[in-house]
């Protein structure tokens, strides 16, 4: 017996509230990248998930682009991360108060 | 079978997740967070979508995870320090957590009580042919997009981590102390 869509929603859903979550309550500016990755992934999920359950093949391409904007994401988050600890020694989101006033 | 199968994984999904929330080194985190591409990997396979389930191995798991871990090691990083300001927010945080989570819920139940079509879907739909097909003639023009994007984004990664301030000075002053 297949599990039906119902539950890879939910699966989906519970990722993402987790990842929503770790990015309320982090302050570590890698931490709060690593719980953006988990929320883009389970929303790939659902593309899947949905993609099987209708048949059509356009859910998996969006997979591949929300992948590679995930990538990009990668490249530019963790520049602006390197750069900010060259700045202050920390990668503390409460540190980056530069346009506070 | 693929029942039990996905319980095994969502469960591990799960408790990745968490647990790449709440360590407070950002190691642990990392190692946590592809313990979840693992498992997502996984179930992609039994949702019958091997293309997607290889580059969810390749890209995330591969590539960005050990950009990640390549900058927690560059920079040194100690743990998370204990939160003291603006503590009586956690339980707000956490109200907030569970109401996002029955929102999800319910518009994920509403969606699976509408009409449903006929779920004997073609088993070509994973393949890489049909996925690469349809990238190349139904969808060219994002695929071009996201190309464009990522050449963007390698732009700008490398004029933003590059030092730019010092160094040009301290050239000039030594072709001056040379010349002199």
């Amino acid at each position: 017996m297949e599990p039906g869509l119902g539950s890879y929603l939910a699966l989906s859903g519970i990722l993402f509230t987790i990842g929503a979550t770790g990015v309320i309550f982090k302050r570590n500016a890698i931490g709060m990248f690593m719980c953006i990755e988990l929320m883009l992934n389970a929303v790939n999920l659902t593309f899947v998930a949905f993609s099987r359950h209708y048949g059509d093949v356009t859910g998996q391409l969006f997979v591949f682009v929300v992948m590679s904007v995930a990538a990009a994401e990668a490249a530019v988050g963790l520049g602006i991360i390197i750069t900010f600890f060259r700045n202050r020694i920390s990668v503390d989101v409460d540190d980056a108060s530069i346009l506070k006033n | 079978m693929v029942n039990a199968l996905f319980f095994i994984l969502a469960g591990l999904a799960i408790a990745s997740a968490i647990s790449c929330v709440y360590h407070k080194n950002p190691l642990y985190s990392a190692i946590s967070l592809i313990g979840v591409f693992l498992s997502l990997a996984s179930i992609y396979l039994t949702l019958a979508a091997p293309f997607i389930a290889v580059v969810q191995i390749l890209v995330y798991a591969g590539a960005i995870m050990v950009l990640v871990v390549f900058v927690i090691m560059l920079l040194n990083l100690d743990e998370d320090k204990p939160i003291t300001r603006l503590r009586y927010l956690f339980p707000i945080g956490g109200a907030l957590g569970l109401v996002l989570l029955a929102q999800t819920m319910f518009i994920f139940y509403a969606v699976t009580k509408a009409p449903q079509p006929a779920s004997d879907a073609g088993l070509e739909v994973g393949k890489t042919m049909s996925i690469g097909t349809a990238m190349y003639t139904e969808y060219l023009l994002p695929v071009e997009i996201v190309g464009v994007l990522l050449l963007m984004a390698i732009v700008g990664a490398m004029i933003m981590s590059r030092r730019m301030r010092e160094p040009k000075i301290e050239l000039v002053k030594k072709a001056e102390a040379e010349e002199a």
